[in-house]
């Protein structure tokens, strides 16, 4: 038995055609990337981008959309009530899950389990799934304001207009803040408490001068990615009915002006605009300021003891939380198996036949959602793990480029996206018929670019637990630079790329911005879209829910999969370190 | 009154009683009980685990013993909680606050006791000056280095007049070629001051050559308590003794022939002991205190004769330390270096010479 592989029995060519060999594969590699991102990510960014400044018609320079859009009363308000709506949802999280950080992290509290727990139960369920079942339980009709109306005779508009769109995205991404919130404080060194302690300080004095500033800038990095999808979310307030908001008005304009209505540009330049604005503001906050230290023994603040006064308050807000959070899927899963439910606390009679109807009727909404969101999950991990590889591994010129322009796709909003495949790639004919941008391959593309830089970021981490030394090993022992990728790097990546993609496809699975656009009938559509179509009639509520409910699910196992394949490998001995 | 005096004048003794502390089943401080005189500078000096930390953070208030009291200057300080002790703790991170400016940092502690604005500005000037870091205020701290930072930690607790100065570890966090000069211009400022101060450390280098007086711990349990040279010379147990410098320790038994003590090696050779000591015990003599001799020469009075064979031997510099075998176990010998004088080759056979009163008997 030898320790020589097959390759020994090839001639191999001269050490310099090698290296050009492999220079070359990565070469063409990079170029393929570099392809498919201009294609389907720069040009119909920038097409966007120069369409708000060209005049309709003549297609000459100008400004006057910018000041069409300025004198617009209806834009300026929804302008005015995407930030607003924005800023407050992060308000109204940070308010949800500070109590919940400030337990688990400063007191021996043995409900910690439970409140993580907590927090994973709004992440399964896509914000616009949710309106519909919060609509129907805190509407001005719904499920609590009858109750109450019939017990006090009052009512709480918490879901009129705005203030429904807040609360729904609220409770959808306080888990994402109360993670941040938790880590940021968990991260400062016990011993900065201390020293300030022995100096003289305690209590709020305490947290206001040492706590808080330490915490800021990891909550200011995670409350800017919140804000960005809540200010580009478009069917939350579609489904709401709320129309007057940046994103719904792009959409409206051009599914009924056309894409030629230069307003909609605008407004997807203003979108870009603040994207990378809050982007920037989460990096700038972190800049230099890396205050979590590594130190041994006993990092985070100090725990204490809780009284019986203390735990039973914890319980008690937990108690409340956990209902509002559950409030949605309950709602949802109640309107899937209702009859009839309107103006009722609760449903007339329960059935099965909205998800036989799904079944029946609409299958293809299921098979396509699978199929876009295993493409994008394959394109989110193949260029993932190939600009990763590229940038941390070869010398190729502008590969660090490359992970830049992946990146980018965080700034760009589904909306955008959507409308620049349409806008750039409308004319195009396909060889069998039909334009570019109506073809389906279009619509699971745009999500792959979407999940791009999560993707992209899960397979960079798991690369960089693979050490250069495992790879000079087996070139060294005789494998190809090809091989030694194959067998050695992309298996030891493993876990980092599952992940990557189960997290793409969960996420692509229920995404409904770019969907939203890019459709053209139910025949392509994917549940999200066909959730979206059929809650529009009274009649298709019920299935509408019943789809509802199957998104949950996809997602709720996703997660739960990639969480215990996640665990399994680092449970196992598998460390790669071989010094 | 200047600065230096205001401290000198407020600085108090520290009386540790009866400290016990556990970790629920765990026992880590055993009957602690320490006097530690005004203006001195002590050291809480052991091996990883043997309660030193944990004993200095109890006078600190970051954790509670289960019995016990501590009195700084005549008052009871346990049971109050950390802000209210008046005591200054320099921790080993140093822990300086990376969102404020060296100047803010040292200045906190006067800012919360509520300090006019002139005051702080002349203590925080005075204390910065005290350390040399006058002209750094305007800098963060995470553009200083190690040595820098450690003087700001210091600054920061000098600056509200503390009447005892409590130090965690800190010259570990260093550069082993800075150790040596940090270490001596703690002591010095020390001095000056005349600050009672705590010192935790696991060198015993450090500790014998800036303190006073050192307690050595072993499993939460005081061990010895004395000046440097006391322990060195007259340890009480073989734990201290080995731990304060190399040392040879052997077997034997304690015997006595009938007039007197003796103590016999397994290989038959016997040597007189002083009266009033234990079974139990085993010999213990350090390296410098032999000198070797030709086997064939007889010994002197006073001396005590081992033969032995050189097995090998390290150049230390001022001295070589030559590795013997002899029946006993191996044993060390340094010997002064001098200039060009010749080695003893390996293998050769010697006699070691120790004096009587250079030879302990130490149990356990």
């Amino acid at each position: 038995m030898s320790l020589i592989t097959k390759t020994d029995a090839v001639v191999r060519p001269a050490f310099a055609v090698r290296l050009g060999r492999i220079a070359l594969g990565q070469y063409a590699s990079a170029a393929l990337i570099a392809l498919f991102l201009i294609v389907f990510l720069v040009v119909p960014v920038l097409t966007v981008i120069t369409a708000a400044f060209q005049a309709k018609g003549s297609g000459s320079f100008t400004l006057i959309n910018f000041y069409d859009f300025a004198l617009n009363d209806l834009l300026r308000r929804s302008l005015w009530n995407s930030l607003y709506v924005s800023c407050m949802a992060v308000l109204w999280a940070t308010v949800l899950a500070l109590p919940l950080a400030y337990i688990t992290t400063r007191f021996e509290f043995k409900g910690a389990l439970l409140i993580q727990t907590l927090g994973v139960i709004p992440l399964i369920m896509p914000p616009f799934a949710g309106a519909i079942a919060m609509q129907l339980l805190f509407g001005r009709n719904g499920s609590i304001n009858l109750l109450l109306g019939d017990w006090f005779g009052i009512n709480i508009p918490v879901m009129e207009g705005l203030s429904g769109v807040i609360f729904v995205q609220s409770v959808h991404y306080f888990p994402f803040i109360l993670i941040n919130l938790s880590t940021s404080l968990r991260n400062i060194d016990s011993a900065m408490e201390e020293a300030a302690q022995n100096l003289g300080a305690h209590g709020f004095r305490l947290f206001r001068r040492i706590v808080f500033p330490l915490a800021m800038p990891g909550y200011i990095a995670g409350s800017s990615l919140v804000f960005v999808k809540v200010f580009d979310d478009l069917a939350t307030p579609l489904l709401l009915n709320v129309q007057d908001m940046l994103a719904p008005q792009a959409f409206l304009r051009i599914t009924s002006i056309g894409i030629s209505d230069p307003i909609g540009y605008v407004i997807a330049v203003m979108l870009i605009i603040f994207s990378v604005f809050a982007l920037w503001l989460a990096s700038f906050a972190t800049r230099g300021k890396d205050y979590s230290t590594i130190q041994r023994g006993g990092g985070g603040l100090s725990k204490r003891q809780m009284t019986r006064v203390d735990a039973l308050f914890a319980y008690g807000l937990i108690i409340f939380i956990l209902a509002i959070v559950l409030a949605p899927h309950i709602g949802l899963l109640l309107l899937s198996l209702a009859t009839i439910w309107s103006y009722s606390p609760l449903p007339d009679d329960y059935t099965f036949a909205h998800y036989l109807t799904i079944f029946d009727e609409s299958p293809q909404l299921i098979t396509n959602t699978l199929i876009y969101a295993t493409l994008a999950g394959v394109i989110g991990v193949t260029l993932g793990t190939a600009i990763s590889y590229l940038v941390a591994r070869t010398k190729v010129l502008g590969a660090q480029w490359l992970d830049y322009i992946a990146m980018s796709a965080l700034a760009v909003p589904g909306v955008v996206l959507g409308m620049g495949y349409l806008r750039t790639y409308y004319d195009v004919q396909l060889p069998w018929g039909g334009s570019l941008a109506a073809f389906w391959g279009m619509i699971a593309i745009a999500l792959g670019v979407r999940r791009l830089p999560y993707a992209l970021r899960a397979c960079s981490a798991a690369l960089q637990q693979v050490s250069v030394s495992l790879e000079e090993a087996a070139e060294n022992i005789g494998a190809t630079k090809t091989a030694s990728i194959r067998r050695i790097v992309v298996p030891l990546m493993t876990g980092g790329i599952v992940a990557g993609f189960v997290t793409s496809f969960a996420t692509a699975a229920v995404e409904l911005s770019a969907t939203m656009m890019l459709v053209q009938s139910t025949a392509n559509a994917p549940l999200s879209y066909g959730l979206y179509v059929f809650i529009q009639s009274p009649a298709g509520r019920g299935p509408g829910a019943a789809l509802g409910v199957i998104a949950v699910i996809i997602v709720g196992v996703c997660t739960y999969l990639s969480h215990a394949y996640l665990e399994r490998r680092t449970a196992l001995p598998a460390r790669d370190d071989g010094h | 009154m200047t600065y230096v005096d205001a401290i000198r004048s407020k600085t108090t003794g520290i009386s540790i009683r009866n400290i016990n502390l556990s970790y629920g089943p765990l026992r880590v401080l055993k009957d602690v009980n320490l006097e530690i005189r005004s203006g001195e500078f002590f050291a809480f000096l052991g091996p990883s685990g043997c309660g030193k930390t944990t004993l200095l953070r109890a006078i600190a208030g970051f954790n509670t013993p289960q019995t016990g009291s501590v009195l700084i200057g005549g008052r009871e300080v346990l049971s109050l909680p950390p802000w209210k002790r008046d005591i200054g703790m320099v921790f080993q991170s140093y822990a300086l606050w990376p969102h404020m400016s060296v100047w803010k940092n040292v200045a906190f502690g006067l800012e919360e006791r509520g300090q006019p604005k002139v005051e702080i500005n002349q203590r925080v000037d005075d204390a910065l000056g005290l350390v040399g870091l006058t002209h750094l205020g305007a800098r963060r701290p995470s553009q200083l280095s190690g040595g820098q930072q450690q003087r700001v930690a210091l600054a920061r607790t000098i600056a509200v007049q503390p009447t005892v100065l409590l130090l965690d570890e800190p010259l570990s966090n260093l550069d082993a070629s800075l150790r040596v000069q940090v270490r001596r211009d703690i002591l010095a400022m020390q001095r000056r001051l005349g600050l009672t101060t705590i010192f935790v450390t696991h060198d015993q280098e450090e500790a014998n050559t800036i303190c006073d007086r050192i307690a050595v711990m072993k499993d939460g349990v005081v061990q010895q308590v004395g000046t440097p040279m006391e322990l060195y010379d007259n340890p009480v147990n073989l734990f201290v003794g080995s731990f304060l410098g190399t040392a040879n320790i052997l077997n034997g038994s304690m015997r006595s022939n009938g007039r007197e003590q003796i103590f016999e090696l397994p290989c038959g050779s016997q040597f007189p002991v002083p009266a009033g000591h234990i079974d139990g015990a085993k010999l213990f003599f350090r390296p410098q205190s032999t000198r070797l001799a030709m086997v064939e020469d007889a010994a002197r009075t006073g001396v005590v004769r081992l033969k032995g064979c050189v097995s090998h031997k390290e150049f230390l510099g001022a001295a070589v330390r030559y590795g013997i075998r002899t029946e006993g176990g191996e044993v060390f010998a340094d010997i002064p270096h001098a200039r060009g004088e010749a080695q003893v080759p390996d293998d050769h056979i010697v006699g070691i010479d120790i004096p009587l009163n250079r030879i302990n008997y130490l149990p356990a």
